[in-house]
């Protein structure tokens, strides 16, 4: 039972990063196609937007364990 | 070769006795010398092996390619030149113009942070020093003073921190619940987030690796029960590998990528 817990709070803390990373990636591809010479910057500021969102699920996978 | 790779999991990767109940036993390792210096506080166990081995090895590479440096570098000074231009380009994109002076502890993060996460990939050693709370949170805090003693050099201290907490052209109101805020996010989360990253990135896949070789030599040997899972687990392993892999370079990359985009935030503060 408690590891069904530490389950859901590692499950749970992935879905709402899950639909941001996707929005995410999905925006930068868009814009490369529409833009290809801007690849780069938008390459960088996605790099940065991914590793804000992906924080939260790692919190997530750290407080699993700990609780 | 993967046989190799599955016997040393399961004999170095931690005690194995039927279950995986307890986590921490793939992580934590008996000291091994200097047990009774300061109180076991300066023990050396199989986690500062394998961080000195890799620091030997990346040390051997970089004294090798650059102790007789030429105008057309070889095969493995190109190499190093492309890693540190590389960096450059980063630190320049992304800070400016004054980024040249980050570049070398940009590179030293880098090179550091790459071939400690390597080892978990690398056969007989199979753990990563970076997935221990300590070596993420040394990193993280040597980027805490980096950015702040960058902001004060820069900007001067009052100016500095009263441009951090009371940022310009909001109005005075606000400050009761945005300095709190900013307080939190630039000083304390920044951090803490990067450790977290790192940590929690290394720790997952090793647990990933571990579950994914002791799956193929727990059940592969066992013909007609289990055999499918041994042969699906046997299949999906250089996948999980290549992807982990992946995950190595991402990480080194995001990290001194994201310390880039904090020491440039202090550099040159936003208007």
């Amino acid at each position: 039972m408690e590891n069904l817990g530490n389950a859901l709070v590692f499950s749970l803390a992935t879905l709402g990063p899950g639909i941001g990373l996707g929005m995410l990636i999905s925006k930068a591809i868009e814009s490369t196609a529409r833009q290809p010479e801007a690849a780069g910057m938008i390459r960088t500021t996605m790099f940065i937007g991914i590793a804000v969102v992906e924080a939260l699920a790692l919190l997530g996978f750290v407080l699993a364990f700990a609780i | 070769m993967t046989v190799g790779l599955t016997l040393a999991a399961a004999e170095w990767g931690g005690e194995f006795e039927g279950s995986l109940d307890d986590i921490n036993s793939l992580f934590s390792f008996p000291a091994l010398f200097w047990e009774d210096v300061a109180g076991g506080a300066l023990a050396v166990n199989r986690t500062i092996l394998i961080a000195w081995f890799m620091t030997l090895v990346a040390m051997t590479i970089l004294v090798l390619a650059t102790r007789n440096p030429q105008v057309v570098p070889g095969k493995l000074q190109s190499l190093i030149e492309m890693l540190v231009d590389f960096v450059r380009g980063i630190a320049i994109d992304i800070i400016g113009p004054k980024g040249h002076r980050y570049v070398p502890i940009l590179t030293t993060f880098f090179v550091f942070i790459l071939f400690m996460n390597l080892a978990k990939l690398t056969p007989f050693l199979m753990l990563p020093p970076t997935s221990r709370i300590a070596f993420p949170l040394f990193l993280a805090g040597l980027t805490w003073l980096i950015y702040v003693g960058a902001g004060i050099k820069e900007q001067g201290f009052v100016h500095y921190f009263s441009e951090l907490l009371f940022p310009p052209g909001v109005p005075k109101a606000l400050y009761v619940i945005l300095t709190p805020i900013e307080l939190i996010s630039n000083l304390i989360l920044r951090p803490f987030t990067l450790m977290v990253r790192l940590f929690a990135n290394m720790a997952a896949g090793h647990i990933l690796v571990v579950i994914t070789l002791v799956t193929i030599h727990v059940f592969l040997p066992s013909f007609p029960v289990g055999w499918t899972v041994g042969v699906i687990a046997l299949i999906a392993a250089p996948l999980v590998f290549a992807f982990e892999l992946v995950i190595i370079g991402l990480q080194a990359y995001i990290f001194i990528m994201l310390a880039s985009v904090y020491i440039g935030s202090s550099v040159e503060p936003a208007h």
